[in-house]
This record gives C-alpha cells, structure tokens and sequence, in this order.
C-alpha cells in the first residue's frame, strides 16, 4: 500500500497514465482547490480593478482593501431564500447549475500544469477539452427553459446560439494550432529540420511540440499563428459570455437572462462555473498558442545562469506583492477605527512575503517553476478579461452573431488553409 | 465472474437497439420517436466500435461516418418537424395523416 | 483479416466499469422511451450519450469518444433541446403517450430480441475472449490516415451530405422561402 503510493514519485508521467488512483485523486483535489480560491481571487480583482477602470474605488470596507469581500459573498449567498419558481420543473430546475459546474471543472483533468503535472494526459486531450466545455450550452438551454418565465428563456436561447457560433470559430483556430504541430523545423518559418513532426493532440504534446521547434505558436508562421491566436481570444470570450459578448446576462438587457430565477447557493453555482469556464478556456490559449508552462527563451537563452535568472521570478512576485501591500499599510488612516484593517494588511502581506521567501529556497525554486510561468500566463488572460468588460460597450445580439459567422468564421477557415499549404511547403 | 469480451459488449447494444425500437413503434410524440432513432444508431455505433477492436480500425471510422450522417438526419428531420407543427400546431404521429383520404 | 489473439490479465476495474457504464446506458434508454415530458427524455438521453463515450474509451477508441461527446452530446441533443422548446405544447403531454397498436410493437421487438439471442447464441465461438490490446496512443493519427487515405470518397460525400442537409434544414424551417 505505502508502495503504491511512493512508488509513483520517482515516475515521470501524470498519475493518469501512470495507473495510479491515489496520485490523480490527490492532484485532482489539489486542482479544484486551486480553481475555487483562484474563482474567489478573481471574483475581488474583478470589482476592485473595474472600480479603478472607473475612477473609484470598489468594496474598501469588508477586509483591508476588500480582500474579505469574497468570503462575504460567499456567505451571504448561501444563506439566502433559495426560491424556485411555482411551475418550474423542479429536476431540470435543480440540475442546470449542476450541468454547468461538471461540465467546467471537468475541464481540468488534462490542463497540463508541468510535463508530468496533470491529472491525466489523454490522447485527444484538446478534443476532450472542447467537447466537454460544450456541453455547458445544454446546461444553459435547460436553466432558461425550467425558469417558465420569458426574460430567462429568450437569455438562455440567445446565449445558446451564442455559444454554439463561437465554438465553430474556435474549433477551426485550434484546429490550424494542431496543425502546426505537426511540423518540422525551427524558428518562426521552419528552417531546417529539427524535429520529428509527429501532430499529436495531447495538450502536452502540444507544449512539447512548441518547445521543440524553439518558438510559440503565436509567433509561428507570423502572422497567421497570430490570426488564429486573436480569433480564439474573442471567440473564448464570446463562448464565456463576457463582456463584450454578454448581452444574454446583461442586467440593463434583459434582468440578468438565463439566471434570472434563480437564487442563493444555485446562482453562485452559475458564476462558480462561469468563471472556473473562463480559467479553463484561458488555459487552452495558454497551452496552444503561449507555450505552456515554458518560461520566456527557453532555447535562446539557455544555460544555468538564465535558468537562475528565471527562477528567481515567483519569489520575486510575491515579494513585489507583498511590497504593495506594506505600502497599503502606510498609506492607511492613523484613526483607530482602521486598527484592525492595518493590523490585517500588515499579516496578509506578512503572508505573501513569507511565501516569497519560501519560494527562493532552492528545493522548491526548482518544482514551482512549470506551474508558475503557466498560472501566470492565465492569470495574464484574467485581467485581460477584466479590461475587455471595462473597456469595450456591449454587442447588439444580430452583431454578435455577424461577427461570429461572418467575420471570425472565414478569417479562421483562410488562416487554417493558409497554414496547410505553408506547412507543406516549408 | 467472465472476463468482459466483445459479446458482452454486442449484447449491450442489442439490448438498446430493441430499447429504440420499441421507443419508435409505441410512442406518439414525434420528437421522442426521433431521440428513439437516435438510440438505435448509437446501438449500431457500439457493435461497430466493438467488433474494431478485433478487426482493426474500419469499425471506428465507420462509426464516425454514422455520428455524421445521424447529425445530418437528425437537423433534417427536425426541420420537418418544425415545418409540420406551424401547419398543424401537433407533435402527435398519429395526426400526420395530410395525405389520407 | 484473422483477429488477433493473446493471452493477457484484465485491470479489476474494467469489469465494474462496463457494467456501471452499461448499465448506465439502458436505463437511460428506458427512460427516453418511457417518460411523459420530452425534456427529461433528452436529458436521459444525453445521460446514456456520456455513458456511451465511456463505453468506447473501455473499447480503445478515444477519438469516436471524444467525436461523441462533441457531436452528439454537445451539438445534436442542443439541436434537439432546441426544438423540444419551440414544439413544447403542454396538452401534448396530457394526452395518451403511447398509441393504439403498442402491443403489437412490443411483440415485434421482442421477436427481434429472441433473434438476436439465437444470433448470439449460435455464434458464440466467433467471438474470443482474451483479445490483444491496441495501440491507443496513435488512435488518432492511425484514424486520420485512414480516413484521408482509404476512406477519401466516403469522406468527401459526407461533407457534401452535410451541406445538403443545412440547406434542406434551412429551407425547410424558413417562414418564407
């Protein structure tokens, strides 16, 4: 027993394909506990960074600087009246939320954190990924059919066919991804023969690939590994129902759309999975286009003081965080109503010095390295999110579509051509 | 117990080929008579499935040609429904009798 | 094409994961022929699609699982959903849910089950139980092959097919031609 669980440490592969239950239960708790708090971190940088977009200043009061803000949330909301419509059908009406939370923390099973740092590496784990998010319009479709109430069903419809539009725009940007998989040479044009050239859909795989052939695939074929990448991050935001695609939820639209009738612990269900959706489809561009868990240069700057250089920077970033934070302390009113937000300011960036420090250590320098640079590029693509809702007015619903089929749909098909015949002739 | 062989999986899907069958021959809601085709398709899908893994890969590839083409069938016969019901304002079977005398 | 046949141990899960996913399956099946509301038939349909994709993971064909999930599952049963909602009248379900001649077509799948049953049973010897396991981590690429070499005819003529049954949808669901 003590064997089976030691005997997968010295293994380089995902305990998926190792065999090993234990391992993959024990990462697969670690993720969801990851996506939860990373959901309730997004959730008070989403109101705090849209209050500084709009000159003011957003929840100051719960924690220090709001960072409690979440948790009271969180609390309100599961005390609250849970209210279902008289004649709503109560199954469909009970499991909508659930349909929308599995089907996008499913999700997570092959987000390759690390080489060997997912819970599993399935053979068509980029499929696997845009199959089961997909699965979250049927959830969506039966929230607003079971409310019985017209603002809900036309939201979930609307939603819906906003969905599955961008989804088709997205397949075919992933799919000139795959393809480029598949190919040999280095650098941005293919020059020379580097590599094996074998397509794989793994989502490691793809990684893999990008580091073998020594560049991004943002930057592969430039500009059409580019064209691809922009088509996926407006299409991941439409299929996400952000702004500037969220006319369906838009409270000045339509009462909140396809969750309108719902209450307490079910709508927290709704943006549960509505953000933990976006962290995912964040981490598909990361994966396809942004190289992974790589860290910058990984081929052009190589050598053991640049990879010193580079593991430095999680170590750094907290301390930098933790820096901002004891600034906070200084700038807070010397009024003793404010004792107990300075004194919680102050612990709270204790904390993050101190993980800093512990970041440094060299043990630990080493393992953290994968996971950071990826959760970094993520967390990158959250606050790029968080821009798009401050920044850009909302879309018409017949613009949406036109933009969606029109416009995203043939750009994607000339893109993927463009990378086949490329592909081949290089 | 036996080791799980390739007729445990056939007799899976004759069991949901009869399953759709019966959903197609008994029922009057139109929509559900089409989700019972559905189910026999998928049965149909798993004996080719089953029998690809001792005959190599032709099973598979067919199988996907079927995911297609009950796709293709499915949005066709749908619209013939929706078509149907803004004349008659019924999904009952039983009703689409136009052509009788 | 002679089978190919080895001797090898099964994992002791798979035994209770075909059953669970089996299982799954026809109930699900039993409940999108027998409920009364087309909604819940739907979603135990979309149930026994999952289950289904399972199933083909056991049988060491991850791409057709993955194909499922994404088309039927995700595409096929929102197009179905969909259309439930707009034809969804609610007399419809206060009315008799199966019609006159049920016996009878319950005695004609019967009979066909019996069938089956001699089938099987009379052809047990065709199929071995201990079978090689395949290569899966090339499933995709040795489909693909397939698919773009052998199978380049049938490939484009479903393509072509699905462009005939968008048009014909679309036509056929317009108010106006």
């Amino acid at each position: 027993m003590l064997n089976y669980i030691t005997s997968y440490l010295s293994s380089d592969t995902t305990p998926g394909q190792a065999g090993n239950v234990f391992w993959a239960f024990v990462y697969i708790m670690v993720v969801f506990g990851g996506v939860s708090v990373a959901v309730m971190a997004m959730n008070w940088l989403e109101r705090k960074a849209l209050a500084h977009f709009q000159i003011r200043l957003g929840p100051m009061r719960v924690g220090p600087h709001g960072l409690l803000q979440p948790i009271a949330d969180a609390i309100k909301l599961l005390t609250k009246e849970d209210i279902v419509p008289d004649k709503a059908d109560k199954f469909v009406f009970w499991i909508a939320p659930l349909i929308i939370l599995c089907a996008s923390f499913t999700v997570y099973i092959v987000v390759p954190f690390g080489p060997t740092h997912a819970i599993t590496d399935l053979n068509i784990g980029i499929l696997f990924m845009l199959g089961v998010s997909s699965l979250s319009v049927l959830g969506v479709v039966m929230a607003g059919w079971a409310s019985n109430s017209h603002y809900p069903l036309i939201g979930a419809l609307r939603s819906s066919a906003q969905m599955v539009s961008y989804e088709v725009a997205m397949g075919m940007a992933v799919v000139s991804a795959v393809l480029m998989t598949s190919l040999h040479g280095l650098g941005p044009y293919g020059v020379g023969a580097g590599t094996s050239g074998t397509g794989t859909l793994s989502m490691i795989g793809i990684v893999q690939a990008q580091q073998e052939q020594h560049v991004w695939f943002l930057f592969k074929f430039f500009p059409l590994g580019f064209i691809a990448f922009g088509i996926f991050a407006i299409a991941m935001v439409a299929e996400t129902n952000r702004a500037p695609f969220d006319l369906p939820e838009a409270e000045s639209e339509l009462t909140a759309g396809f969750h309108t009738e719902y209450s307490g612990l079910r709508w927290s269900l709704f943006m549960l999975g509505e953000y933990a959706a976006m962290i995912a489809v964040s981490s598909i561009a990361v994966t396809l286009w942004l190289g992974g868990w790589f860290r910058p240069f990984p081929n052009t700057l190589t050598g053991p003081t640049w990879d010193l250089v580079f593991s430095l920077f999680p170590g750094l970033s907290f301390l930098a965080l933790a820096v901002i934070a004891f600034v906070g302390v200084a700038r807070m009113p010397k009024h003793p109503y404010f004792r107990v937000q300075t004194i919680g300011l102050a612990g709270f960036g204790a904390v993050l010095g101190l993980i800093g420090l512990i970041l440094f250590a060299p043990p630990v320098r080493d393992r953290i390295q994968d996971i950071f640079w990826f959760v970094a590029k993520v967390a990158g693509f959250m606050y790029l999110y968080i821009w798009y809702r401050a920044t850009f007015p909302r879309y018409r619903f017949d613009q949406l579509m036109k933009v969606g089929w029109k416009v995203l749909l043939p750009i994607g098909i000339g893109v993927l051509i463009l990378t086949a015949i490329l592909g081949v002739l290089l | 117990m036996a080791p799980i062989g390739t007729l445990h999986y056939l007799v899976t899907a004759a069991a949901l080929f009869i399953l759709g069958v019966i959903g197609v021959l008994t029922r009057r809601n139109v929509v559900i008579i089409l989700m019972s085709i559905e189910l026999i398709l998928n049965a149909v899908n798993l004996n080719l499935v089953a029998f690809s893994r001792l005959w190599g890969l032709h099973g598979q590839v067919f199988a996907i040609f079927v995911i297609t083409d009950a796709a293709a069938e499915a949005a066709v016969g749908l619209g013939i429904l929706i078509a149907f019901f803004r004349n008659k304002e019924t999904v009952n079977v039983d009703e689409v009798d136009l052509l009788k005398w | 094409m002679q089978p190919i046949v080895q001797p090898g141990m099964q994992p002791v899960a798979t035994t209770f994961f075909f059953y669970f996913l089996s299982g799954l399956t026809l109930l699900s099946g039993v409940f999108v022929v027998t409920r009364k509301n087309p909604v819940h038939s739907a979603l135990a349909l979309i149930l026994g699609l999952l289950a289904q994709a399972g199933l083909y993971l056991m049988l060491y064909a991850p791409f057709v699982a993955g194909v499922q999930i994404i088309l039927y599952a995700g595409g096929i049963m929102v197009l179905f959903l969909f259309v439930i909602m707009l034809v969804n009248i609610e007399r419809s379900q206060k009315e008799e849910q199966f019609n006159k001649q049920w016996l009878v077509g319950f005695l004609a799948a019967v009979a066909l089950g019996a069938l089956f049953v001699l089938v099987y049973v009379k052809g047990k010897t065709l199929f071995p139980y201990r079978i090689a396991q395949p290569i899966e981590n090339s499933n995709t690429q040795q489909i693909g092959v397939m698919l773009y070499g052998q199978y380049m005819f049938a490939f484009e003529i479903a393509s072509l097919l699905l462009l005939v049954a968008i048009i014909g949808a679309v036509v056929m669901a317009k108010k106006r031609i």
